[in-house]
């Protein structure tokens, strides 16, 4: 008799014993194949560094997060492919990425509709988290970041831009419309809007006309190549430093110094992160990033760090492993990171602009502003 | 403000018409259209920027060099892509559909080796001194290719009309099967002139990719949509339209970025080749230079 109440008792008991150390699945969908691969590689670096500190402490008393990272392969129907199988048959009460933000228009309906939070760290498209109540992001949307370099500007002095975009892609062209609506808030006198394609390699004509106006400052809205471009002849035409050059985000990249050398010296740009920003939170980040993989970290594995940070605070203040609780504890975010201190906005996007740091090329390399 | 539009066009029309000029002597005499011309372009470029960069070779050295070996890859490829078309007297139009699955292939794999990544020659390779003369600057590099295509230009129409080789190649052009029981060795002369698009193709490839300073596998193929603008406006292997063709779509395009808008450069300029091949099929200049000079 004692024995099978005892049994019983194993019996009732030994799922809530295993329960407690079961592990929380959260699920990543990233590029890890293709030519956006650097991307979703940087990313999951971040999130596996994370990880290992995340679980030393555990969630829900005792808890491992187990993060299941898939491949979209950079595509939507690979991104959708992968949200299905995380819902599905991963059970993951939240999902981390998708990597860029054309993939996320076509998870994120998906996601919302099952009402697991999602949260992407480097999708910066405007309209993103108007998809629904469960799309959160960390990444900070160009929105937040161009009012930001744009005020160090006419801090150096600068009245009046001229604004230069690539017209045929939907990632300069957003840029752009941010910049100018940036620009006429900030009281800056827009002289010229100039267009050119992103795979031209002559625009001569339009600095030649640009230069003919003697703006304080241009704005350029363009990946990183076809900006390379435009500052190299910039130079050849005879624009000095006078001249304040103003990137967005596409001129955040390393990738500048290397094509455009000195001749992108002195071209300012806003980042929500950068490797030698001096705090604590960040530089503990970048030694463990050196320390485990023996190179240094990128913007979008910063914003991976700390969103898996963010992601395991929430599951241990929602007290349970359940998705809509979970949703409502990251409404309550407050964090310290990498990127600086973190909550989010009533509509699921970064609260503070703070850990904007505004950079400037010298000699081929990005420096904090002074 | 204009005359540096006017020499910024110059300048633009004159890379226009260096890179077309192997195009149109190709077009004009072997009657293939062979769109692996662009892939020569890149080959010239990138071979200079090897030799430059990595093997050190002096600039004056690394431009003919580079130039002689997109050749003999432009003589390969003919040879493999278009001997057997030419036997069976295939028409245009299978030559194209050859070329362009190749040409992809070929930049495609070039990608997968070298990246898609956008390099440049080293700072300093030809110097970064700007001419300034009334206001108006020029660059060392851009005045090497102004003198260049001027060289070329001059060149090429020497070997066309004043040479022995010119009559054969002229004879070719004409009437390749005549000018075979002439006694001309029509394979032969097909792989020279393969050799000296190409070499031109890989000359331009190194002094536009100087001025540009944007080298990458696909740079060809986004010159090769100007190329045919210019071949087709110019006249169909005609040397001299090829010259005023780019020089015009140049200062075309410039002075609609500059006075128009920047938006419709292209819309201007591929409207004046529609307008041309309206009014005047047979090129600008209304005549097939190779042919008739």
């Amino acid at each position: 008799m004692l024995r099978r109440g005892f049994i019983v008792l194993a019996a009732i008991l030994a799922p809530a014993l295993a329960r407690a150390a079961e592990p929380v699945p959260v699920g990543a969908i990233e590029i890890l194949t293709g030519p956006n691969a650097a991307y979703g590689t940087a990313i999951k670096a971040g999130l596996e560094l994370a990880l290992d500190t995340v679980n030393a402490k555990a969630v829900l008393g005792g808890r491992p997060i187990a993060l299941i990272v898939e491949d979209s392969g950079g595509t939507k129907d690979g991104a959708i492919n992968a949200a299905r199988k995380l819902i599905g048959r991963d059970k993951v009460v939240a999902i981390i990425g998708p990597t860029i933000s054309n993939e996320m228009f076509a998870v994120g309906p998906v996601t919302n509709g099952r009402g697991i939070p999602t949260i992407g760290t480097s999708t910066t498209a405007n309209g993103i988290t108007d998809i629904g109540p469960f799309i959160f992001r960390t990444a900070m949307p160009e929105a937040d970041v161009i009012p930001v370099t744009l005020k160090a500007a006419m801090g150096r002095g600068a009245k009046t831009i001229a604004l230069l975009y690539a017209n045929d892609d939907a990632f300069s062209k957003s840029g752009f419309d941010v910049m100018k609506a940036a620009a006429e808030k900030a009281g800056l006198n827009i002289l010229a809007t100039e267009s050119f394609g992103s795979k031209d390699t002559d625009f001569s004509a339009q600095l030649t006309k640009v230069k003919a106006l003697k703006p304080d400052a241009v704005g350029i809205s363009a990946l990183v190549e076809p900006v390379s471009g435009v500052l190299l002849q910039a130079r050849q035409l005879g624009f000095g430093s006078e001249t304040l050059f103003i990137g967005g985000n596409g001129s955040n990249s390393p990738r500048l110094g290397q094509i455009a050398n000195t001749a992108a010296d002195g071209l300012i740009v806003g980042s929500p992160w950068f490797i030698a920003k001096p705090d604590a939170a960040n530089q503990a980040f970048v030694t463990a990033f050196r320390t485990r993989y023996g190179r240094d970290p990128d913007q979008f594995a910063a914003q991976a760090y700390d969103t898996l940070f963010i992601l395991a605070d929430a599951i241990d203040r929602a007290g349970a492993a359940d998705p809509a609780k979970i949703r409502d504890a990251l409404m309550l975010t407050a964090h310290t990171g990498a990127m600086g201190p973190f909550r989010f906005t009533d509509h699921r996007d970064p609260a503070s602009t703070e850990g904007v740091v505004v950079l400037r090329m010298q000699g081929g390399a990005f420096r904090i502003a002074e | 403000m204009l005359a540096q539009q006017l020499v910024n066009g110059v300048l633009l029309g004159a890379t226009y018409a260096l890179f077309a000029l192997g195009f149109t002597l190709m077009f004009g005499v072997l009657r293939v259209v062979n769109l692996t011309y662009g892939f020569y372009f890149t080959a010239g470029a990138f071979m200079a920027l090897w030799l430059t960069r990595d093997a050190g070779v002096a600039l004056w050295l690394a431009l003919p060099a580079a130039a002689m070996a997109s050749g003999m890859i432009a003589v390969a490829l003919d040879w493999l892509l278009l001997t057997r078309l030419r036997r069976a007297h295939a028409d245009e139009l299978a030559s194209l559909m050859v070329t362009l699955g190749a040409v992809l292939a070929l930049y495609a794999a070039m990608t997968a080796w070298l990246g898609a990544d956008i390099r440049r020659f080293p700072p300093g390779l030809v110097g970064a001194a700007a001419l300034v003369v009334a206001g108006v600057r020029v660059t060392v590099a851009q005045l090497l290719i102004l003198a260049a295509s001027g060289l070329l230009v001059g060149g090429l129409l020497w070997l066309v009309r004043g040479s022995r080789l010119g009559l054969a190649i002229r004879a070719m052009a004409e009437r390749p099967d005549t000018a075979g029981l002439m006694g001309i060795d029509t394979a032969r002369l097909a792989a020279l002139v393969s050799f000296l698009s190409g070499a031109l193709a890989g000359a331009a490839g190194v002094l536009i990719g100087l001025n540009l300073n944007a080298i990458h596998p696909y740079m060809g193929e986004t010159m090769m949509l100007r190329g045919f603008v210019v071949v087709i406006v110019g006249g169909l292997g005609d040397i001299v339209g090829a010259l005023i063709a780019g020089l015009l779509l140049g200062v075309v395009e410039v002075l609609t970025a500059g006075y128009l808008a920047s938006g419709l450069k292209e819309a201007v300029a591929f409207a004046i080749l529609v307008a041309v091949l309206w009014t005047r099929p047979a090129g600008l200049f209304g005549r097939t230079d190779l042919r008739s000079a």
